[in-house]
């Protein structure tokens, strides 16, 4: 597959979720994706995944959805991170939990050191030609799967694909923020973790 | 040296809620009456650095998880628990599996032997090491120890033939 002619910003990708996520959602995003959701503002029930071990968001947000399965968990990863743990499509299908949805932005490259492209880029393969994520997805035993590149219709189906049942992939084709950094940790990630812990301990114990 | 029902029982025992791992010659033995077990759920995962992760989930959503792989899967995973247990500081305890400790007529001079424990210490792991079948209680004193002081811990399993 050659790299799609139409790829919507990252920050308009984002804002769509934004908009359709509902504030009892577990929203984890990782990389450039942690840096644009915090820019359009974090719920108490979010985890910007920084610091992170790059590619766990996968694997956080099928533990989370494993042990919240009423509740709905959305992670966003990058096309490089989910390169990295490969294996964790296949956990997540193993599992299969119907509340997850996984969503890869793929632009090709690992943005935040400076625009390198991934192994996986049609511009870094002996033959031209980037790596199928849907087939991969579809390989891996997804139940739903869907591609967007464009933001207007991402938009438009977010509502749809977030209702639902999962475990759900999304790809959506977004293209580089040029001269993007890393994102900033908003404080302590201990602390932090403790503090989701313990709201998600406390809405767990509610229903 | 332990058998599955008693591993699954004394997980039980423990409150583990969700045991993440990866199956060796050992561990996998032990899995059928973990799966079994009506108050554990098994989660099986591809690689060791993906444990960890699904366990941080499990924790922050309100289970305990517990992380039982192989000592290769320890080395494989080093970003990973080291992100969640050091930065994240989840309080994770694994219990992982010492290869070629009891025997190494499999792999002579298996360097498992070699980096195990060293590793351990380089991540600050606090672990005890149970080289015995009248050691399985240890594991369950050595969880509750690390549960009351709120870090993570291990018990570190000495495995036969590999």
């Amino acid at each position: 597959m050659n790299q799609p002619a139409l790829q919507m910003p990252l920050h308009d990708a984002l804002l769509a979720l934004h908009r359709a996520r509902a504030p009892e959602d577990v929203v984890i995003t990782s990389m450039g994706a942690a840096r644009e959701w915090m820019a359009l503002g974090a719920g108490p029930l979010d985890l910007p995944l920084v610091p992170s071990s790059m590619g766990t968001a996968p694997s956080i947000g099928l533990g989370l959805a494993l042990a919240q399965p009423g509740r709905r968990v959305i992670v966003v990863n990058g096309d490089g991170a989910t390169l990295m743990h490969l294996g964790a499509l296949v956990s997540i299908t193993a599992a299969a939990p119907a509340n997850l949805t996984l969503i890869v932005q793929d632009n090709g490259v690992y943005e935040v050191t400076g625009a390198q492209p991934t192994p996986g880029a049609a511009r870094a393969r002996a033959d031209g030609s980037s790596v199928d994520f849907i087939g991969m997805a579809r390989a891996c035993g997804f139940r739903s799967i869907f591609r967007f590149s464009d933001a207007g219709q991402w938009a438009r189906e977010v509502d749809r694909i977030l209702a639902t049942e999962g475990p759900n992939f999304v790809l959506l084709d977004v293209s580089p923020v040029p001269g993007a950094v890393g994102p900033r940790s908003p404080g302590p990630a201990a602390a932090r973790a403790r503090d989701l812990h313990r709201a998600l301990s406390r809405e767990a114990s509610r229903d | 040296m332990f058998s599955g029902r008693a591993i699954a029982e004394l997980f039980a025992a423990m409150g583990i809620t969700h045991v993440v791992t990866i199956a060796d010659s050992t561990i996998g033995a032990w899995h059928p009456a973990i799966e079994a077990s009506p108050d554990l759920q098994l989660v099986r995962v591809c690689r060791e650095g993906e444990a960890w992760a699904v366990a941080a989930g499990l924790y922050l959503g309100g289970a305990t998880p517990l992380v039982l792989i192989q000592c290769t899967g320890l080395f494989e995973s080093g970003d990973s628990l080291r992100n969640i247990l050091h930065d994240w500081r989840m309080p994770i305890f694994a219990v992982i599996g010492y290869r070629s400790y009891l025997n190494q007529s499999t792999l002579p001079g298996d360097t498992c032997l070699v980096f195990t424990e060293p590793v351990l210490d380089a991540w600050n792991l606090d672990y005890r090491l149970i080289t015995s079948s009248a050691q399985l209680s240890e594991i369950r004193e050595h969880y509750d120890a690390c549960r009351l002081a709120g870090k993570p811990g291990v018990a570190l399993v000495a495995e036969g033939k590999a």
